[in-house]
Order: structure tokens, then sequence, then C-alpha cells
């Protein structure tokens, strides 16, 4: 063997181990996609309205707050859309101090424009309203992802889907309780604690004969269950608007067994959250509190003292899972918008394992179908082919280890498609060299000039197949990207095994030959 | 062993004969699809439910469709041992999207538990909303179209314009034919078809080129050869690798076909249909649209290399 040759083997063999090296073991380093282990696969839409909406009404609130504070009459203020109020009626002595205030308070995200009779119109920056859509999105990731770390499942994806700027996709490998999977993905969680000013009345008209029939503008109706033990019929409770303190200042939180022994939810405030709930409860003993978790009262217990720990108790009816699955989402903290589910997905894991098997089968099977015709056709050249097909399935499933990427079933696919590719360009070889040698040359030159001819030829149809493949890559992270995975990387092995690694095989043997004998090849 | 020694059949003499076959195929083709309202959509670009279920017993069908209202598509699914059965339905009417959009699967397995049809596990479920539909049926047309832009572009660069176009031809020629099989045979467009659709466009401009590079190559050689002659010789000389190629690729597919379940049997019977309709259009299209398409017959192909 001479040094370039040697050279040649030592780098196939490298690779090839390389390749190996980095597949095994396959049950841990080869990732299986959510169609092959079982799972669901979720694309979502968050409803990014809600936190213009809700952006629009803590900002009325506030300037209301700040304006009754600094002895500002107000008319009223008006929300018109998502992202517009009017603020009416302020007394034109007043005028240049609520200019003044309003400049501090809300016109960093919103543009006013002044009207008649001492009328405000505020409309969100537009600038402002694209952030906010942003960071509801990605703050519905954060929240989405810790609760999925919550559930416990491995290598769970959470992630921007499309180009819509709005959808999330969300793939739980293993998790086959969907019902659960999407109470808790779902669960908007928003925890509010609110004082109560009325109620709990059973229809929501006796509880506003304390303020003429209408709801005051500070306050809002609110459903919930009368707090009694086992009492679940619907009561209203008319409750501030603004929240003492929400689900953002939760510390901690964990099921619990209540004075009555049955579940419920432990929760624990920061420092911030716990000061406020002190100071609200120590200025307001002997009225009720309501704790109201997606804009239902779960119960609403009279103050007696004031309460410095910041810990209080959510209680109603969980079954133990329900309140485990409410604490860890009321620790991932409360989602900034609704979502609502564009497409769902569940795989079986015994459906996965079958298809892994039929794959398997599928692939052996079109081995050896073509292997056995390479053998008949081509005789001991069809070795040559056998061997760098096989290697370059083996550097494929080594790049696939190396990348992370997910083995799906389509992607098995790849791999047969990848078994054809690879004879392709072994045949095209050796039907050149059968062509060389039929024009009587030497079984070397034939080789060398068989290699050199098809070489462009080889170049230009993997870069078609690849322009082909690469698109692929757009319809996102499902089985189709396991397609398009294997494809690629399989048609850039290919260009290896079938001119590097077939030449430096037909070298070898012929090398093993003293020169200038009759050169036979077995072809 | 070889299959051929030194074929020597006039191809190009053929070529009329094969553009009208082609032709009528498709027509036929495009009359079945647009009398049926277009190609059969499966549920990743329509949208909709579908469910496979496995029961315990051999499933009654009947019973399974009367149960669920509305208007289900019930039917038997895979090697008939497993019991299984695929449900499929429609998008709800007013359901747009968020949680009425995956009720449909819930009530199903409701229904079906409450009527007693045998005991069934659901193995896997798809629920896709229009949102996602419509989006993915527009990224497999602009795929589709977007890799034949880039391969005609290539083949224009390494080539010239008249061998791209015929390249392009025959590709599109491929994919048209493959859409009418799939329908005639009853296999419903799923993301996974148009995975192999896409795949179909790059094997087979694979088996043009190599023709195309054997023209160039035997130009040099022989340049006053008419380009008739001289792409009937190449389409000769390359003739066992086209077939043999053809040939192998189709057995590595069938073990796919016939083993590889249920899910991949759209994908692997839309590469099968592909592979042989590739190797018909490479012989016979695509070069007979490239000397269609030169302007002087006698016309060197290409100087570049």
């Amino acid at each position: 063997m001479n040094k370039n040759l040697r050279w040649k083997v030592i780098v196939i063999v490298a690779v090839a181990a390389l390749a190996v090296w980095s597949f095994t073991p396959p049950s841990r380093k080869v990732k299986l996609g959510l169609d092959l282990k079982g799972g669901v696969h979720f694309v979502l839409k968050v409803q990014t309205d809600d936190a213009l909406r809700l952006e629009t009404e803590t900002s009325s609130e506030q300037l209301r707050e700040r304006l009754k504070e600094a002895g500002i009459p107000v008319g009223t203020i008006k929300i018109d859309s998502l992202t517009g109020m009017t603020v009416e009626g302020i007394p034109p002595a007043d005028e240049p101090r609520f200019r003044t205030l309003s400049a501090e308070q809300v016109e960093l995200t919103y543009n006013r424009s002044p009207g008649v009779a001492g009328s405000h119109k505020y409309e969100m920056k537009p600038n402002i309203a694209v952030q906010r859509r942003t960071e509801a999105v990605t703050q519905a990731i954060q929240t989405i992802e810790r609760r999925v770390n919550g559930l416990g499942v491995s290598e769970p994806v959470v992630a921007p889907y499309g180009t819509a700027n709005d959808q999330i996709i969300v793939q739980l490998p293993g998790m086959t309780d969907v019902n659960r999977a999407k109470s808790i993905i779902g669960n908007p969680a928003l925890l509010e604690i609110k004082l109560v000013e009325a109620g709990p009345m059973s229809d929501e008209k006796s509880l506003l004969t304390g303020s003429a029939g209408k709801v005051p503008d500070d306050m809002v109706v609110v459903p919930g269950v009368s707090g009694q033990k086992g009492d679940l019929t619907r009561m209203y409770y008319l409750v501030k608007r603004v929240a003492t303190v929400t689900g953002r200042e939760i510390r901690n939180a964990s099921p619990t067994i209540d004075e009555y022994g049955t579940q419920a939810i432990k929760f624990s405030l920061n420092a911030d959250g716990a000061a406020k709930f002190a100071r609200a409860t120590g200025e307001n003993v002997g009225r009720q509190l309501a704790i109201i978790l997606d804009n239902t009262v779960t119960s609403a217990p009279s103050i007696r003292e004031r309460i410095a720990g910041g810990e209080a108790n959510i209680t109603g009816t969980f079954t133990q899972q329900e309140a485990m699955d409410l604490a860890m989402v009321l620790k991932s903290g409360a989602l900034p918008a609704s979502l609502t589910y564009l497409e769902e997905r569940t795989v079986g894991p015994t459906l996965g394992e079958q298809s892994v098997r039929a794959g398997v089968i599928a692939s052996l099977v079109g081995l050896g179908l073509v292997t056995v015709f390479m053998l008949m056709y081509y005789k001991l050249a069809g070795i040559n082919a056998f061997v760098s097909v096989t290697l370059n399935l083996i550097i494929l499933l080594g790049f696939m280890a190396y990348l992370g990427a997910a083995m799906t079933l389509p992607g098995i696919a790849g791999f047969i498609l990848t078994i054809g590719m690879g004879v392709d360009s072994n045949v095209l070889i050796f039907e050149r060299i059968r062509e060389e040698l039929a024009a009587k040359k030497g079984a070397r030159q034939a080789v060398a000039a068989g290699f050199d001819r098809v070489f462009w030829t080889i170049v230009d149809t993997h870069v078609a197949s690849l322009i082909a493949a690469a698109f692929l890559f757009q319809f996102g992270t499902g089985p189709i990207r396991g397609f398009a995975t294997t494809l690629v990387f399989g048609l850039i092995s290919n260009v290896f095994t079938a001119v590097f690694v077939s030449r430096t095989m037909f070298e070898w043997i012929l090398s093993s030959r003293p020169a200038g004998s009759a050169q036979k090849l077995s072809i | 062993m070889r299959i051929f020694d030194n074929p020597n059949v006039n191809f190009m003499k053929w070529r009329w004969h094969a553009l009208v076959l082609s032709l009528l195929v498709i027509g036929a083709g495009v009359a079945t699809i647009v009398s049926r309202g277009g190609l059969p959509l499966g549920v990743d670009f329509s949208g909709g439910t579908v469910m496979q279920l496995k029961f315990t017993q051999p499933p009654n069908e009947d019973a399974i469709r009367t149960a669920l209202a509305g208007e289900p598509v019930v039917q038997r699914f895979g090697d008939p041992a497993n019991n299984e059965v695929l449900v499929r339905l429609p998008i709800m009417k007013g359901a747009e999207q968020g949680a009425s959009l995956t009720e449909e699967a819930a009530r199903v397995e409701t229904t079906l538990r409450a009527a007693n049809v045998g005991e069934f596990r659901v193995e896997k479920t798809d629920i896709v909303g229009p949102i996602i539909g419509e989006d993915l049926k527009k990224k497999g047309i602009s795929a589709t179209l977007l890799s034949l832009a880039g391969i005609l572009a290539y083949i224009w660069f390494r080539f010239r314009l008249t061998f791209a176009i015929g390249a392009i031809a025959a590709t599109l020629h491929d994919v048209l034919v493959t859409l009418v099989f799939l329908t005639w045979f009853g296999y419903d467009l799923s993301l996974n078809v148009v995975a192999a659709l896409l795949t179909i466009t790059g094997y087979s401009v694979n088996d043009t080129i190599v023709i195309f590079d054997r023209v160039r190559e035997n130009q040099r050689s022989k340049s006053k050869e008419p380009l008739i002659d001289l792409v009937n010789r190449s389409v000769n000389q390359t003739l066992s690798r086209t077939l043999i190629t053809a040939g192998t690729t189709f057995l590595a597919v069938l073990g796919l076909f016939l083993f590889g379940g249920e899910v991949l049997e759209g994908l692997a019977f839309t590469l099968l249909v592909g592979i042989l309709t590739g190797t018909y259009s490479t012989i016979f299209i695509a070069s007979a649209i490239a000397i269609v398409l030169s302007p002087r017959q006698g016309a060197a192909p290409a100087r570049k290399s």
C-alpha cells in the first residue's frame, strides 16, 4: 500500500469511527421525534389583544387614581378600544395641572390629543403596541416553559412558531394525557386579591343597591361561590377594580390540606406583596378580602387581623392532582394573554414503537434487496457499493446524533431514499468504468477515468437534489424536518462515500496486484 | 451481467408520441381532479380532525358511523388483524380555533365510549385548524415552485437555458403525473406526500442532468453531429445507468411501501410513481423539449464546464 492510499484509508476509518462514536449508544444519542416516541404537539396562538386591553385598562385606572390623589375632578374615563381611552370633564382651571400629570403618568405609552370641553383622547403609540404584543408572546413562552418544566417532561420544546409572530409551538415527548397538558399550558392562572365592597349576593341587582344600581367606575362585579364550605351556588361580589395583590407577587405555592381536611393551595407572597398585603389587611380589619382566580372568587374570608407573613390559602373542590397542578401553575406565573389552539397532534406510545419497528424492517429490506441486486449485477464491485452505502448510513446517523436532530417517521423514509441515492452514484461510476474497460483501457486507467468523468455529474445531481430538499425546512419543526435533515446530510455524506470511499476501495484492490500484469476487474 | 450491450434505440423518434401520451395522462388526470372539485386534501391542508382508534375486537364501521353525528369518514385502516379504524371529521362549522377546535376529538371519544361499539384506545389524534391548514397549503405551493425555480437557475448556470427548461418541464411533468396517480389511487395529499413530491423534483432532475452532462461531453469530441443524434446517442449511452438506478431506488422504496406502515404509505407511493415517471420523462420529455427549443438543431449545446 502506498503512502497516499494509506492516508486515504486512515481518513475513512477515522470518519467512520467518529460517526459511530457520535451515535453510541443509539438509545441515548439518537433523538426520536414525537411521531416515533409518542407525545403531544400543539400550535398555540397568543391572543396578544388581551395584553393591549390589559395595558389600557391598567393605565386608565392608574390615571384615575393619580387624578384623585391630586384632587382634579374627573367626569369619566372611558375605554374606547384595545388601545384607546378618553378622559372627559376636566375643568378648564385644572387643565395645566392635568396636562403635567398626564404627561408623566401615561404619555410615555400613549399619544394624547385634546378635544372639546375638557376631553382628551389617548391612543397607544404604535411602536409601544407592537412591543407589548411581542412581550406578551415572549412572556407566554417563558411562562409555558416554566410550567412544562414543572411537568417533568424530558426535552420539551416551547418556541415561537411561524411568521405571524403570535404563534407558539409546544412539544411534549412522552406526554400522553392531552387534557392535563392542555389544562396546565392554557391555564390563565391569574390570581388577584381584592377588597370586597359588597356581597356575596345571589344576583347582581341586589349587589348594586348601595351604589344606585350602577357599578361604580373603580369597581367590578365578579362571580364566585359563597365561601361557605360545600356551598357551590353561584354568588356575586362587588370588588375593587384594582387588586391589592396579584399573582405576580407570589413567591411560592404548594398543595396543602386546609382546616376542613380538603385539598387547598397555600401560597406565600414575596416581600413586596407581603408588605402590601399586611397594609391592606391592617387597614381593613372586619371587611372581606376576595381571592379571585381567573375572574372567579374562590373564597372571600373576613379579615380578623393584620396578616404580616404574606401567606394565604386558595380553597375549593380540588382533587390532589388538580391541587398539585394549580400550585405549580401559580408558581410559574400568570399568562400575559389567553391562548387558543391552532393545531393539536397526539401520538400514543405504542403506535410510535410499531412505527420504529416498521421503519427498521423497511430499511433493512430495502438495503437487502439493493445489495442482492448489486452483487448479482456488478459481482465483487457490488461489495464496494454495499460498503459505501452502509458507511453513508453510518455517517448520516452520526450527523443526526451530533446535531441532536430528531429522527422521525419521514426521516426513516429519508434514510431509505439515501440508500437509493447512494446506489445511484455507485451505478453511475460502475457503468462508466465498464465503458472505459470496454474501450480496452487497463483496469487502473478505467477506474481513474470512470471516477474523474462522473465527478461533476455527481456534484450537479447532488446540488439539484439539495436545492429541492432545502425548501423542505420551511415546514417547521414537525416530522418533515426529520425528512429534510436526513435527505440533506445523506446527500452530503454520499458525495464523500460514493466518490472518495468507493474510489479508495478500488485503488486498494488494484494496488495489491503487481503493476503491468493483466489487470482484470470484477465489475 | 448486463442488461444491454451497446443499446442503440432511436428514442428521439418517439418524442412526439411521448409528449402526446403525457398530455393525455395529465389531461385525463386533471379532468378527474376538477370533476372531484380539486385535489383530495388530507387533514394537514384542509383542516379538521383525524383519529386513529385501535379496538380490542374487530370493529363495526357502520355502528361507529351511526354513533357519531355529522358526516364522519370512518374506514378500516392498515392490517385488518390490528382492528384499527380511522375517523375523520371536517372542521366544525363556526369553530375557527381555540377550545372549540379541539372539542371534536373529545366528543368522538366520549360518544363512542357511550355508544357501546367495543373497547378501544386512541392511538393518534391530529387536529388541524384552518389557519395552520392555509399556512401549510401556501408553504407547500411555494416550496414546490421555489425548488423548481432554484433547479432551473442551477441548470441554466451549469448548462444552458434550453436544457434548463427541458429539465424543469420534465420535472413539472413528473409532479403532475404523480398528483394524477395519487388522485386515481385515492391517496390524500398530506404533508408527507408533499415532502415526497419535493424529493421527486430533486430526484427526477438527477437523471436529466446525467444525460445532459453526457451530451456536453460527447459534443466536445464530435461537435459536428446534429443535436438530435447527439442527444439520442447520449440517452443510449446512459440508458443502463438510468434504468438500473431507477430500479434500485424503486427496490429500496418498495421495501418502505410494503413494510413501512400506513403512515408512510402515501409517501412511499408518491416516491414509487415519481421514480417511474421520472425515468420516463428523463428519456422522452427532457431531451425532447431541449431539442425542440434549441434554435439550430445542429447547434452546440454548451461551452461551459
